[in-house]
């Protein structure tokens, strides 16, 4: 399952850190940050609650960096 | 000399930040509240580090220089307030990022830069905090400058894509209603005025107007319709009121699929956007790592091994020096920022790039293999003379449009075209299709005969032979051979120059696959200039074709595929990348290729190579650049002669140069 969300944030490192951080979340198979779109493309594990899923990743996200944000 | 600098560089900044600031005060300036916010502090604190500067030296001193004396502390109060007024937010957010072990966050860094080099100030009570807070200061302006942009180019570029209709009007009780365009069922009657998009597919049902497509097709000609006609979504009606049935749902319709094409295409991320993110992750550890060094090794050496003075102070300095330098964003940026910009200028010109990899192997192709019906000729049959005539060549016409008036074959269709005149049945009377052969009917009273060398022979006339290539239509009046109408495929008028222009973009070697029979490929590639030309071929025949041309190409060039896209589909996913020509509404050829060309405008291939060798050039400009100054700050800040200032500088600039760099990836028109 493939689902896009919108963020913000306003590096491009960053960007990529988050990419980094959404992948290494439990649940989700792959991830892409389109950072000129700001939007995240994430792609599930089968069976995984994607919301549930999400919540974790925007979580890591907040880990690496403080200032973004992923509207789910 | 050196406040001299300091003191015009301030004054720059707090000029440049009033001016944004009264741009930022219009509506519509796109500044977030965010970045007003940023300005404002940038303002405040290079106002305030530019009076200190001002003061006469002797101020201070004369309040006591001696540490803990007062005209210390109050100096180092009012430096610490500018330092904080410029960076509290940067000393927050390395303190989350020590919380969540984040040590190599650039906030961290920055911090840590920036607070060294007032303590070693502190240390050695030299009063010079200006460095520090000029550091942070510009980086800043930096992080400011990026920001904006970056937005302001993603606005610009999504702007320059944006084709979503916001409406439909529909009738509702005899007015005109505004509704989502997603509430408009298949079959639905939607009017459009002029000046208004059309939202969805459709049919024309009433009236008839001019359509601009140039947001489609990057074509400037207006294209006409009138009842009957098929019209895309996404063209902007200009002059007639229409109405039109739609055919396709709005989700369906040409004008979401290529958004949504054109959305994710900077998704698919290139080899180029890779090296760099994988750059990214190695530079910023590599660099404290050598800072650290820097730090401890020197210093550790001149004891132990040289039996000198540590001299920790210059070392630690140089050290902070390179934190300085360790943020890898002004790379990060430019890539990504580059190929969003190449993707939305190509988009303009009318060619869809599916994702920032195919922009680059684009660049890379060395081999375009082109289909030949429908790509570098029209694909349609159309008279192109009127050979041994007997009679006047209009009337020869005349006699084939009326014999064949009955035949929905594509021959008598072009002959038809060719006379352009309505037809008037009646003057046509037993018209019997002669299979494998052609027609015979009574004309006028006249008995003609239209078809091939074998019809001619059976109604007892001898044909004339055609030196010329392509199909003949023998004409037989009233039992006596009459001439011969020729008909072939005709090439698209750019096709020639196409060829030339792909040679002069750097392309090694052009190829033309077709099923047409050799005679009329030979004569066709002579024609263009195209290099090699395969005929005869079944579409399977065509996939193997260019796999041996794959395997035969040598290293990183690359193969293209021209093709119209709904025949061609296994050989546009089999070659390094597809291109599909002439696509508007056609969604086979969406799908399958890696480049669209709106129109069928073989013109339009060059321009997109040309367009992505732009851009991979701004690219690899930007790479090594980037990097290069980088190393270079890096380097002399090792060896002392660049100070953090310096670096600041050299980061700060090259970030802003690389971004402006990137934004020229957008301007195609000329190309």
């Amino acid at each position: 399952m493939k689902k896009s969300y919108k963020i913000e944030v306003d590096c491009a490192n960053c960007a990529n850190k988050m990419e980094e951080a959404a992948r290494r979340t439990p649940g989700v198979k792959d991830a892409v940050v389109n950072f000129m779109m700001l939007k995240m493309n994430v792609e599930f594990e089968d069976g995984q609650d994607a919301k549930a899923v999400m919540q974790a990743v925007r979580a890591n996200c907040k880990k690496v960096e403080d200032d973004c944000e992923i509207y789910l | 000399m050196q406040n001299l600098i300091v003191d015009g560089l301030l004054a720059a900044v707090i000029l440049g930040a009033v001016v944004l600031m009264g741009v930022g005060a219009k509506p519509g300036s796109g500044m977030t509240k965010k970045q007003k916010t940023m300005l404002r502090r940038i303002l405040a604190a290079s106002a305030l580090l530019l009076a200190l500067q001002l003061v006469p030296e002797g101020v201070f001193a004369a309040l006591g220089t001696r540490a803990f004396s007062f005209g210390w502390c109050l100096r180092l109060a009012l430096y610490l307030a500018d330092y904080l007024i410029i960076g509290y937010d940067i000393l927050l957010k390395a303190a989350k990022g020590i919380k969540n072990r984040q040590v190599f966050d650039e906030c961290f860094l920055m911090a840590l830069a920036t607070v060294g080099a007032f303590a070693l100030a502190l240390y050695e009570n030299s009063g010079d905090y200006t460095e520090a807070i000029a550091v942070m200061l510009f980086y800043q302006v930096g992080e400011w400058f990026q920001s904006y942009a970056v937005g302001k180019s993603r606005r610009s570029i999504t702007e320059l894509m944006d084709i979503r209709p916001d409406y439909a009007n529909v009738e509702q009780d005899g007015k005109l209603v505004q509704v989502d365009p997603d509430e408009v069922p298949v079959g639905g009657v939607i009017v459009v005025q002029p000046g208004e998009k059309v939202p969805i597919d459709g049919r024309v049902e009433e009236g008839a107007s001019s359509l601009n497509t140039a947001a489609l097709t990057g074509e400037s000609l207006p294209r006409d319709v009138q009842p009957g006609a098929e019209v895309i979504s996404g063209c902007i009606n200009l002059t007639g009121v229409l109405k039109i049935r739609t055919t396709k749902e709005f989700g369906e319709s040409t004008v979401s699929k290529i958004l949504d094409l054109v959305e994710n295409a900077s998704s698919r991320k290139s080899r180029s956007e890779d090296f760099i993110s994988k750059f990214a992750r190695v530079y910023t550890p590599a660099v404290v790592g050598a800072a650290l060094a820097l730090a401890v090794l020197p210093p550790l050496v001149r004891v132990l091994a040289l039996g000198l003075a540590p001299g920790w102070e210059t070392w630690v300095y140089r050290a902070l020096t390179f934190l300085v330098i360790s943020c890898p964003c002004a790379l990060v940026i430019s890539i990504p920022l580059s190929f969003f910009a190449g993707i939305g200028g190509a988009s303009s010109a009318g060619v869809l790039v599916k994702g920032s990899n195919y922009l680059e192997t684009l660049s890379e192709a060395k081999i375009v293999v082109f289909d030949k019906t429908g790509t570098l000729t029209k694909g349609v049959f159309e008279v192109c003379g009127i050979h041994h005539s007997t009679m006047e060549s209009e009337r020869l016409l005349e006699y084939a449009a009326l014999a064949e008036s009955a035949s929905s074959h594509p021959i008598s269709k072009s002959i038809r075209r060719a006379w352009g005149r309505e037809i008037d049945r009646s003057r046509v009377k037993n018209i019997r299709e002669v299979s494998g052969g052609g027609v015979v009917a009574e004309v006028d009273g006249v008995e003609v005969a239209a078809g091939n060398d074998k019809l001619m022979e059976s109604v007892g006339v001898t044909p004339i032979a055609c030196r010329s290539v392509g199909t003949i239509v023998h004409m037989a009046v009233g039992g006596q051979y009459a001439g011969h109408i020729l008909i072939a495929d005709v090439e698209k008028p750019t096709a020639k120059e196409a060829v030339r222009a792909l040679k002069a973009a750097g392309v090694r070697r052009t190829v033309m696959l077709t099923g047409d029979s050799a005679k009329v490929a030979e004569r066709v590639a002579a024609d263009l200039g195209v290099d090699e030309v395969h005929a005869e071929l079944l579409p399977a025949d065509k996939v193997a074709q260019v796999e041996a041309l794959l395997k035969a190409k040598s290293g990183r060039e690359k193969l293209a595929f021209v093709g119209d896209g709904i025949n061609d589909a296994p050989v546009l996913r089999r070659a390094d990348i597809g291109i599909a020509m002439g696509a508007m509404g056609s969604d086979a050829a969406i799908e399958a290729a890696d480049v669209v060309l709106m129109d069928d405008d073989p013109l339009k291939i060059a321009k997109a190579v040309k367009i992505s060798r732009k851009c991979l050039s701004i690219v690899y400009q930007n790479i090594v650049f980037a990097i290069g100054v980088k190393l270079a700050c890096l380097a002399l800040g090792a060896l002392g002669v660049a100070g953090m200032w310096l670096a600041i500088f050299a980061d700060v600039g090259v970030m802003v140069l690389a971004v402006l760099n990137a934004v020229r990836a957008l301007f195609v028109k000329n190309l």
